[in-house]
């Protein structure tokens, strides 16, 4: 769709040029609109690429210049960091914490956009309503009781207990999008095997919810980038460095070897390589996720 | 919705009380599909956010018992001056959050949208410190911004005055801005796509008229690209709104409230006197208030389209 009309407004200005003044001034602006991206390009990246550099080279030659491209390969700097940031533990943690989200996230929501688009809920547009206002309300609204109810249940320093506060933060927002697939699936299939005997969870599972893959996938990575990524709850909840996620266990690294930047941009490197590659790899699915439901 | 009809349609063949019946299996098989949902809901965003309420008119440490002590944490804040301080901080927060990203995300999308070429290539580089973890872009700009090999630092070798030893973060008159312009840096790329998606959508037609019309493209802009995604405007200004209530992160990274709570917010503030003073039957109050300045957006938001800014 985007690119139909994106094609419309290309052809535009195409068709009114003969009319207009021909010439020179619309190729200078085009070339201008390339300058003045390309200029927001570097702005945007360029933070980014200097880690690169930085972790190349020498912390002396980042003290006499930060910015300059390195002049040597030295990949020293990604061994080391990842022994003393202990960040083969803390990446597993990670990895845990994304799976049990996504996993988690994609049941519970699955089964609850099945029931908001199929089976005619009544009550169902409260619920949608409460989902969409509820997940714009901030976290200090709950965030104290909560962590005296986790202390309490033995939920704290507990990657399960992290993983609960992201199915239920997340689910919200994975609900909205698979029912928005799912709302586009005819009730008459639902309908037809019900007729035949099918039981309701059966529908669910083995008929309609797959053909809602696409929706599923979205959802996978929209969370498993926020669990990789999320730091507040993170660092409320996990205060045991053998259990901490990768995003708090960086920021220890960062504050210990505070003048270290060498170390501390191959650290950050770890973190923000599968991100990035993954994203270039899935940007469509990425970009459709997160600017429909992920205001957040 | 529309699959109403065709159902009910059925319902003459069976007697009246089976299809009650089954009608009534049919809510509760829907409720127990929404149960999951429901009940971690409950567990953790619901029932904590009631705790809130009834601790807030209490002085609870976080540990043993609470007494009720009434509106006592309310008349408190009016007159704590560190809660004066960070709502005025929270205050040029949101002007600068809800101005210059936006303004950054109108002209990036304006200008993906006259290119043909690379596209796709642009939008992917703006959007690519959005999906950066927060401590990772709060470590790039902490080396960037630091006084002695920061870029402020490069500069005074190269010359410029006045900027050679200048900690961003570590002094008072800076540390706000300094940490608002990192959040705007890895959040206008994100509004850009938004804004270029909404672009996407205005009737070319528009733009045709306007050109008859001999509209320069200043004047189409402000005319017909404007207006054209008003609904995206409105919706993401209310949404800042409440996006600059629950800003945490970078300040809770770069400089955590400080240097002398020059850059504290409401929500590090209130993390303070949950975690490190005890006082949470105060920080209770404090995300209470915070809450119901959120809901008050809400309510502006639906106001605002029941009353049809949307068509």
């Amino acid at each position: 769709m985007n690119a139909t009309a994106t094609s419309q407004l290309a052809q535009a200005p195409a068709h009114t040029e003969p009319r207009r003044r021909p010439g020179h001034g619309k190729r200078n602006r085009l070339g201008l609109s390339y300058l003045a991206l390309v200029v927001l390009a570097l702005f945007a990246l360029g933070p980014l690429v200097t880690l690169v550099f930085n972790a190349l080279k020498s912390n002396a030659q980042i003290g006499s210049s930060p910015l300059a491209l390195p002049t040597s390969l030295d990949l020293s700097s990604f061994v080391e960091a990842w022994q003393r940031g202990n960040f083969g533990t803390t990446m597993r943690n990670s990895l845990i914490i994304c799976a049990g989200s996504v996993v988690g996230s994609c049941v519970v929501a699955g089964l609850a956009a099945y029931a908001l688009s199929q089976l005619n809920v009544r009550g169902s547009n409260a619920v949608v309503a409460y989902l969409f206002l509820g997940s714009a309300l901030p976290a200090q609204l709950f965030l104290v009781p909560l962590f005296f109810l986790w202390t309490e249940l033995g939920l704290t320093d507990n990657l399960l207990g992290l993983i609960i506060i992201y199915w239920a933060t997340d689910a919200p927002f994975a609900t909205l999008l698979l029912r928005s697939f799912l709302l586009k699936i005819p009730q008459d299939f639902a309908e037809a095997a019900r007729l035949d005997g099918a039981s309701e969870i059966q529908i669910a599972t083995r008929i309609v919810l797959p053909l809602a893959w696409p929706g599923f996938v979205t959802v996978a990575l929209i969370v498993a980038l926020w669990a990789w990524n999320e730091f507040f709850w993170a660092i409320t909840f996990i205060h045991d460095p053998n259990l901490r996620p990768i995003s708090t266990s960086f920021l220890a690294f960062q504050d210990q070897y505070s003048t270290d930047w060498r170390l501390t941009s191959a650290a950050a490197l770890f973190m923000l390589m599968p991100v990035v590659i993954l994203f270039l790899a899935l940007q469509r699915r990425f970009v459709a996720g997160l600017t429909s439901g992920g205001i957040k | 919705m529309k699959d109403i009809p065709a159902r009910t349609s059925k319902a003459p063949a069976a007697p009246p009380s089976r299809v009650s019946r089954s009608r009534r299996r049919r809510l509760l098989r829907g409720w127990g599909f929404l149960a999951p949902l429901l009940v971690l809901n409950v567990l953790v965003v619901v029932g904590p956010s009631i705790a809130t309420i009834y601790y807030s008119f209490t002085d609870w440490s976080g540990l043993g018992p609470a007494t009720f002590v009434g509106l006592a944490n309310y008349t408190r804040a009016f007159g704590d001056p560190r809660l004066r301080e960070a709502l005025l901080h929270n205050g040029i927060w949101f002007v600068l959050f809800l101005s210059v990203p936006s303004a950054m995300g109108l002209l990036g999308a304006y200008l993906l949208s006259r290119i043909h070429r690379f596209q796709m290539l642009f939008r992917a580089i703006y959007f690519i410190p959005y999906v950066v973890a927060s401590v990772v872009n709060a470590a790039v700009w902490k080396m960037l911004l630091s006084p002695t090999n920061g870029i402020g630092h490069l500069l005074g070798e190269w010359g410029v005055p006045g900027i050679g030893d200048v900690a961003f973060l570590g002094n008072p008159a800076t540390s706000l801005l300094s940490v608002n312009f990192v959040v705007n840096w890895h959040w206008w790329g994100f509004l850009a796509v938004i804004f270029f998606a909404a672009m996407q959508g205005v009737d070319p037609q528009l733009y045709d008229a306007a050109k008859v019309d001999g509209a320069t493209e200043w004047q189409q802009f402000k005319a017909v690209t404007i207006p054209g995604i008003r609904p995206t405007l409105v919706f993401l200004s209310l949404m800042t709104v409440i996006w600059s209530l629950k800003a945490f992160d970078y300040i809770f990274i770069m400089t955590q409230g400080g240097p002398a709570g020059s850059s504290e917010l409401v929500s590090t503030l209130m993390y303070k006197v949950a975690f490190s003073d005890y006082e949470a039957g105060y920080a209770a109050a404090l995300g209470l208030s915070m809450a119901l300045v959120t809901a008050a957006v809400l309510v502006v938001y639906q106001y605002l389209r029941k009353k049809g800014w949307e068509e």
